[in-house]
């Protein structure tokens, strides 16, 4: 069927314009023989095409343009005729004997076009007489291309300021009157259009009615054209009257358009004052009964077209401001949303009104209306949130709006905020999806406009906001929080700023309501803990007091965290804590000297509750590498006591908790590296730590490990610059014991392999002793590094030794060592003079 | 002409929140051909990070690192030279040269990288060199005060290496340049 209509159309359409063509023929041949009354005969014919009903608008306007193509011609036509001589009063009276009245509308217009332009009489006078004639059209699709042609013949011709149309008699007025009447016309008629031909073809009728949205349009384009047209012109007259038809019209789809059109064509600033106005208007549009439900969701894309553009304009030059500031747009764009959405609530509340006035208002389309109507109220009686992302997109709108034109005043961000907290109020959770992207943008345009969270901070209702988002959207918000301060570096610096933001961040800070986040995936788990914990980093303040307030805050919050976090959590926390120590160390006597001050004493102790809730969540080794880090902290600060105690806690977690042989490798060098380096204990504390330390290394899983970790063991007993820590019979005995070892290592390499591997054990204790050596220990003999040598050739050249490269390399290396040591002269050259190397390897 | 770039000890997020903005932006895709870091990166983040910097990344493994994976040492031969790398936790006396000098010895290597000291340091040893490149990102340490964020660069041609150190000094960023050249004769087992 639809394929045949269009097959019928395009048959027609070609009929009508082989017609319409073969009359402009004869038309033109008329023209050039200047015969008048047969070219006004053909042109009459031509023009009937026009009065066709079988096209749609598409079709129609392509028709329309052939014809409105020799209209010019015709009209070129008509002027060379006056100005021979022929009176244009008598054309424009012998063209309305045309006999069809679309014919004689087109010629008259066409005819009125050069009287105007003639000025044989006032262009109003003319203008009125056509605009009054047109209404003998009452076909919408006829009716609207033929006052579309008088606008079009008309636009350069309307009695504007600076026209040489305007004079005494004819005013800007006039043509304003002129434009403003043919629109209404129009508008009319495109609007009953919906009511022509049968229901069912409604949807097509729609699309038709949007296809020709731009005939009235233009109008309102005509409008802004016209110079005449001030401020005062546009607030007294323009708006009000071309409103009045948009809102009288009841129509949906015109209303939109309309509203739309307006806000396009007109210059910003003319919006700007006339913002009541305007704002006036939507309640309306609402109120109208048939578009109180359809256009909401359109409503709010015209306010937010309308917020956008002045948002742009009052961005564009700074000029602009103090007009802004002058008409408080601010409060009347708040006003207009609150209104707006109280009324859909009002209307809500009253829909069995609706259901019966509009049943009467419209019994043809009542079937239709009322299907989609109680759709409707279906749909949002079972989601009584349903308006919300509406609600959002139009405060999230206004905010942008509002930052941009008053970028100093904070409150009524906030209040835009608040109004926004006031319409969730009791909506729970939101849960729908594009409502929360679009509190996410609400949220986030305050972080771009200023790149500081801290002005976030002083939003009173940023965090309201917050509560109703469910928690994967508050957790994205946290972490667009978290960018926006890494983004920008912005520091935090007090504790009660630190308490705010971790009240935002709190998605990502603790489990929300005690239901632990169990479906998250581990990656984007840790993602997320990672970027709390770079966080951590950012909450800083030079002056220790206000330090330690931040420190002790943050503390409070990830503990409440639960196990998984205090993981990521932890570290940063106490690396925060240890600078402080190290800040406060360098002031040599405490400035405050009373208790209630922050020492690194007080600081150490939170500090070790804090470790320890890392023993408790199966993070031993994590604990045991920050109690290390601790206990340097406290041999820094000469606190023997505390660095024993953390020592403690170290050897505890290692003993208990650490049983993977590697973790214990890592610890035990951490362990020796650590407690090498620390100076501020006694020989007895020093002796109970080393003594442990030793025994830890000689009962690790391998042999390997056990030789390397025991001669590592040596240098606890040697530290350069700290002669009381030289000890070279210890060093000795450490160095003999990891020969041992390696020995007893080589053994069992050959029992079970049948090789050795322990050669390479074997070089590197020799290089120890070396090391020793040329530290000047006394313990450490010639003798000794001779035999070790020897043994070490020995085993080489065994025939059970399978090839080593490695230790090859390893022993080349350092036998071109001593060689190198031998030729520096000095001592040391006289020292190592003694060592004889054969060069067997 | 090779360029090598070695780093390590970032501590990221435990003691600094990111690189150096001002690193970031020197460190470019396509420049580097290696990438060589000491360790503690420590989350894979990072590591990713490095990857688009330069495919070719050689990590051993920090005591922080959350990845268990990376080698406790590891070598590598760029052009005439040999390369070996350690985070270095594991040399005891921590940052101590001497000790240094015993793992280069044993890795047979020119150039010994390691870490954990966060203090920049490179040394002309027994006719190798021993650098430590510190803490990309100034990081806390228990061994060195006040860190500055730093970074090596390894121009290696021939026979000869170009160290350049990158250093973030109050916010401006300072180049060190340190020139060594490798005689053949050096070393003999090879």
């Amino acid at each position: 069927m639809m394929l045949d209509g269009t097959e019928d159309e395009d048959k027609f359409l070609a009929a009508g314009i082989a017609g319409l063509q073969q009359n402009s023929f004869y038309m033109h041949r008329a023209l050039d023989s200047n015969n008048l009354r047969d070219a006004l005969k053909y042109s009459a014919q031509m023009l009937s095409e026009l009065r066709t009903s079988k096209l749609s608008p598409h079709k129609y306007y392509e028709l329309y343009m052939r014809a409105f193509d020799q209209l010019r011609k015709l009209e070129m036509f008509f002027e060379e005729e006056t100005r021979r001589g022929c009176s244009i009063i008598d054309l424009y009276e012998l063209v309305q004997h045309a006999g069809n009245i679309l014919p004689r509308l087109y010629l008259l217009c066409t005819v009125g076009s050069v009287y105007i332009k003639s000025k044989e009489a006032p262009a109003k006078d003319v203008l009125k007489d056509l605009v009054e004639m047109c209404r003998g059209i009452q076909h919408p699709v006829r009716g609207l291309f033929l006052r579309s042609y008088l606008s079009q013949v008309s636009r350069d011709k309307l009695p504007d300021i600076g026209s040489e149309y305007e004079g005494d008699a004819d005013t800007v007025a006039d043509a304003v009157e002129f434009v403003i009447q043919n629109f209404t016309e129009m508008n009319k008629l495109w609007v009953r259009m919906q009511h022509q031909g049968p229901a069912r073809e409604k949807e097509k009728r729609e699309k038709e009615r949007s296809e020709l949205r731009d005939l009235v349009g233009k109008n309102l384009h005509v409008l802004s054209q016209i110079e005449g047209v001030d401020l005062d012109m546009y607030k007294d007259v323009v708006l009000p009257r071309v409103l009045e038809q948009v809102v009288n019209c009841k129509d949906e789809l015109a209303q939109f358009y309309l509203m739309d059109c307006i806000i396009q064509v007109f210059p910003d600033e003319y919006h700007l004052q006339t913002l009541d106005v305007l704002l006036g208007a939507y309640p309306q549009l609402q109120a109208s009964e048939l578009a109180c439900f359809f256009p909401f969701v359109d409503i709010k894309t015209i306010l937010s077209q309308l917020m956008e553009r002045l948002s742009n304009y009052a961005a564009s030059s700074a000029e602009v401001l103090p007009e802004f500031l002058q008409v408080e747009a601010f409060s009347k764009l708040s006003n207009a949303i609150g209104k707006s959405y109280f009324l859909i609530r009002m209307l809500l509340k009253r829909k069995v009104y609706f259901f019966t006035s509009f049943s009467c208002v419209f019994p043809m389309i009542q079937c239709l209306m009322l299907l989609s109507l109680c759709s409707w109220i279906v749909v949002i009686e079972a989601q009584p949130d349903m308006p919300t992302v509406g609600v959002v997109t139009l405060y999230s709108s206004l905010l942008t709006f509002t930052l941009h034109v008053h970028p100093d005043r904070l409150d009524y961000a906030d209040q835009v905020l608040g109004a926004c907290v006031k319409k969730l109020s009791g909506k729970g959770k939101i849960e729908d999806n594009r409502a929360t992207k679009q509190i996410v943008a609400l949220l986030s345009a305050p972080l771009e406009k200023y790149n500081d969270i801290m002005i976030a901070l002083k939003l009173s209702n940023y965090p309201r906001i917050m509560e109703y988002l469910d928690i994967p959207t508050t957790k994205v918000m946290a972490t667009v929080i978290i960018q926006s301060i890494m983004k920008n570096g912005t520091r935090i610096s007090t504790s009660e700023k630190v308490e705010a933001l971790f009240e935002l961040l709190k998605g990502l800070i603790k489990d929300s309501d005690g239901i632990p986040n169990n479906e998250l995936d581990e990656d984007d788990f840790k993602e997320e803990q990672n970027s709390v914990s770079r966080l951590i980093q950012m909450l800083y303040n030079d002056d220790p007091e206000e330090m330690f307030k931040i420190i002790d805050t943050v503390r409070k919050h990830i503990l409440a965290g639960g196990p998984k976090r205090l993981p990521f959590t932890v570290p940063p926390l106490v690396f925060s804590s240890l600078k402080l120590v190290r800040q406060l160390q360098g002031q040599e006597e405490n400035p405050f000297g009373d208790d209630a001050s922050t020492t690194p004493k007080k600081i150490f102790q939170l500090l070790n509750q804090t470790i320890e809730t890392l023993s408790g969540v199966l993070a031993p080794e994590l604990a045991l590498q920050l109690y290390l880090q601790c206990a340097e902290a406290a041999n820094d600060c000469d606190l023997e006591p505390v660095a024993y105690e953390f020592f403690t806690q170290a050897y505890i977690l290692y003993e208990e908790e650490i049983s993977d042989s590697r973790a214990q490798i890592t610890a035990i060098h951490l362990i020796i590296g650590t407690l090498q380096r620390m100076h501020v204990f006694g020989v007895e504390n020093r002796d109970t730590l080393t003594h442990k330390a030793t025994g830890y290394s000689a009962k690790l899983l391998k042999k390997p490990d056990q030789c390397r970790a025991v001669y590592a063991c040596s240098h606890l007993f040697w530290v350069d610059d700290h002669d009381n820590m030289k000890d070279g019979e210890r060093v000795l005995l450490c160095l003999k014991r990891a020969l041992r070892i390696a020995n007893a290592a080589q053994q069992m390499a050959n029992a079970a392999r049948g090789s050795t591997g322990s050669v390479m054990l074997f070089i590197e204790i020799l290089n120890k002793y070396l090391y020793f050596f040329e530290k000047g220990n006394l313990q450490i003999t010639v003798a000794a590094i001779q035999g070790l040598i020897e043994l070490i050739m020995n085993e080489m050249q065994s025939d059970s030794t399978t090839p080593d490269p490695a230790a090859d390399a390893f022993l080349a290396s350092t036998m071109r060592y001593i060689e190198f040591q031998k030729q520096k002269g000095g001592t040391v050259g006289e020292k190592y003079e003694a060592i004889k190397v054969s060069h067997a390897g | 002409m090779v360029l090598v770039l070695a780093l390590g000890d970032l501590h990221i997020p435990h003691r600094a929140p990111d690189l150096p903005a001002k690193f970031k932006s020197m460190l470019v895709p396509g420049k580097i051909q290696h990438i060589i870091c000491t360790g503690n990166l420590c989350i894979k983040e990072i590591h990713d990070y490095l990857k688009t910097l330069c495919p070719d990344l050689h990590i051993t493994r920090g005591e922080y690192d959350e990845e268990t994976k990376y080698p406790e040492t590891k070598t590598l031969t760029i052009g005439q030279f040999k390369l070996g790398l350690c985070h270095g936790h594991q040399v005891i006396p921590w940052g101590d040269l001497d000790s240094l000098a015993m793992l280069q010895r044993q890795l047979d290597v020119d150039i010994l990288v390691t870490g954990h000291t966060h203090q920049f340091t490179a040394y002309k040893h027994e006719g190798g060199v021993v650098i430590n490149p510190g803490s990309a990102t100034g990081a806390y340490s228990s061994i060195t005060y006040d860190v500055n964020p730093s970074f090596v660069l390894m121009d290696i041609d021939g026979l000869r290496v170009v160290v350049y150190v990158y250093e973030l000094i109050d916010g401006e960023v300072k180049v060190d340049k340190i020139d060594f050249k490798k005689t053949t004769t050096s070393h003999s087992a090879h």
